[in-house]
């Protein structure tokens, strides 16, 4: 699984592409939060919440669920909302 | 009560800003400062605090406008951070109440000398959290987070301080860890006897707005509460109604701040303590009327100081700008280092830097166009 990570988040990833295992988005979350740890709880709250400026798409469609679903070599792509200052 | 003791070196301003953070090292003068930073340039830093107890490690409590709220930890003074295992947290739902999740951590409180490794942290919406190891894991501390009292004496965002409602001045009794106190915005003044195993409220004799019930806890809204270093059993509260004095183990609030002029009123967010005086500290009183601008009275921003208790204060204004200045200076922006005399020190809403090396008497730009400064505190470190 191709992973995009948003800028804000690179000081733990270094690059905007990573590879991450799992075959729900909360499955690819925690093995990112494996990979690099801490950088789960910055997208995701402590009761499982996407934070408000984090958006997940999959396949053009934004992640309401972590749960959901993915395929093998697919990719994730996560956002930082362009909002607040 | 006056004390004396040798300052342990230099002080270091430790300056947390709504966009990172700065180090300010001072000479022995106290006259020129050498500026480390921005550290996390971008990061909302609520507070930066050095242990006390080892005089090396620093706590910043951080987020960003986009990302979720952490802790970044150095034991060099800034030369490297590693962020905390596990910042502060919430537990899942508990008691039918609402789960909720921290917004950010406000203020960092290092734990009693016999404790070496013990910090408190407040949040926003109001927690309480504990770290046993030097602020690397953090868990929720007390009852007090699930407990439906609490709770309504929480209330809600829309009851709270503009940028969230905050658990803040968490005091530990330097003779006693067992003895604790802290405040929330909105929600009053509480005590622990039993290590925090409890917490009642100590509110007796606080004021709120007019038409509220003071009997209502969550009408209660302290800004600062500080205790003398010198003598624990005297607190200083700068509250949303007013200043106050409380002599242990007195339990009923003593409103000092009427003695301050009606014009300028006792209306501010932070409040500073003498290090060795019991007598002596430092507010800076801000436009509380109509709407709350949240500027300096009249555009003229001033200390004021008492040096007996809050029967008198004393206007504290050469150097600062004489009109049209309309910042304030938020609840954790203003500090005092150990010297004698002691130097005072705030940071501005409009990210200036100021110092007084005179107690007050005298003040001076250090810098200017900051961002808007958050906390300011003052640091020995070894």
């Amino acid at each position: 699984m191709r992973v995009l990570i948003p800028s804000a988040l690179h000081s733990y990833t270094g690059r905007p592409w990573v590879e991450a295992q799992g075959t729900t988005v909360a499955a690819v979350l925690d093995d990112l939060d494996r990979q690099f740890p801490g950088i789960r709880f910055r997208m995701i709250d402590e009761q499982g919440r996407i934070r408000r400026h984090i958006r997940l798409f999959h396949r053009r469609e934004m992640v309401v669920d972590l749960g959901l679903p993915l395929p093998a070599d697919d990719e994730l792509m996560i956002v930082q909302a362009l909002s607040g200052g | 009560m006056t004390t004396h003791e040798t300052p342990p070196g230099n002080p270091v301003l430790l300056v947390a800003t709504r966009k990172g953070a700065w180090l300010y090292h001072a000479d022995a003068a106290r006259r020129t400062w050498r500026v480390d930073g921005p550290h996390f340039l971008g990061h909302i830093v609520n507070h930066l605090v050095l242990d006390p107890r080892d005089g090396r490690t620093l706590l910043a409590a951080a987020k960003t406008g986009h990302l979720g709220p952490t802790l970044f930890r150095s034991t060099d003074l800034g030369q490297t951070w590693q962020e905390a295992a596990k910042p502060p947290a919430f537990g899942p739902a508990a008691n039918s109440l609402d789960a909720r999740a921290v917004d950010h951590t406000f203020w960092l409180a290092p734990g009693p000398a016999g404790e070496p490794d013990v910090w408190y942290a407040g949040t926003s919406p109001q927690g309480l959290f504990r770290s046993e190891d030097g602020g690397r894991h953090w868990a929720p501390f007390s009852c007090i987070n699930d407990d439906p009292q609490y709770r309504h004496w929480f209330g809600t965002v829309q009851d709270g301080t503009p940028d969230g409602p905050k658990l803040h001045s968490i005091i530990v009794d330097p003779r006693d860890p067992r003895h604790l106190y802290f405040a929330m915005s909105g929600g009053g003044v509480h005590e622990s006897t039993d290590g925090g195993r409890s917490f009642a409220p100590l509110v007796d004799g606080m004021e709120v707005v007019a038409g509220f019930d003071p009997a209502e806890i969550a009408f209660h809204d302290p800004h600062c509460v500080r205790a003398c270093p010198g003598n624990p059993d005297r607190l200083y509260q700068q509250n949303h109604c007013g200043i106050y004095r409380l002599d242990r183990p007195g339990r009923r609030w003593q409103r000092i701040g009427r003695n301050l002029p009606p014009a300028i009123g006792d209306i501010g967010f932070p409040l500073v303590l003498h290090p060795r005086d019991d007598r002596t500290l430092w507010v800076f009183p801000m436009d509380g009327s109509d709407v709350w601008p949240r500027t300096s009275p009249g555009g003229r921003p001033a200390v004021y100081a008492t040096r007996d208790g809050g029967e008198t204060w004393q206007r504290q204004d050469a150097g600062l700008p004489a009109d049209q200045a309309w910042w304030t200076v938020k609840r954790q922006a203003m500090t005092a280092d150990r010297h004698d005399p002691v130097g005072l020190y705030f940071g501005t809403t409009s990210g200036e830097l100021w110092q007084s090396r005179d107690e007050g008497g005298h003040w001076e730009c250090v810098a200017r166009h900051l961002p808007e400064i958050y906390a300011l505190e003052t640091a020995y470190p070894r």
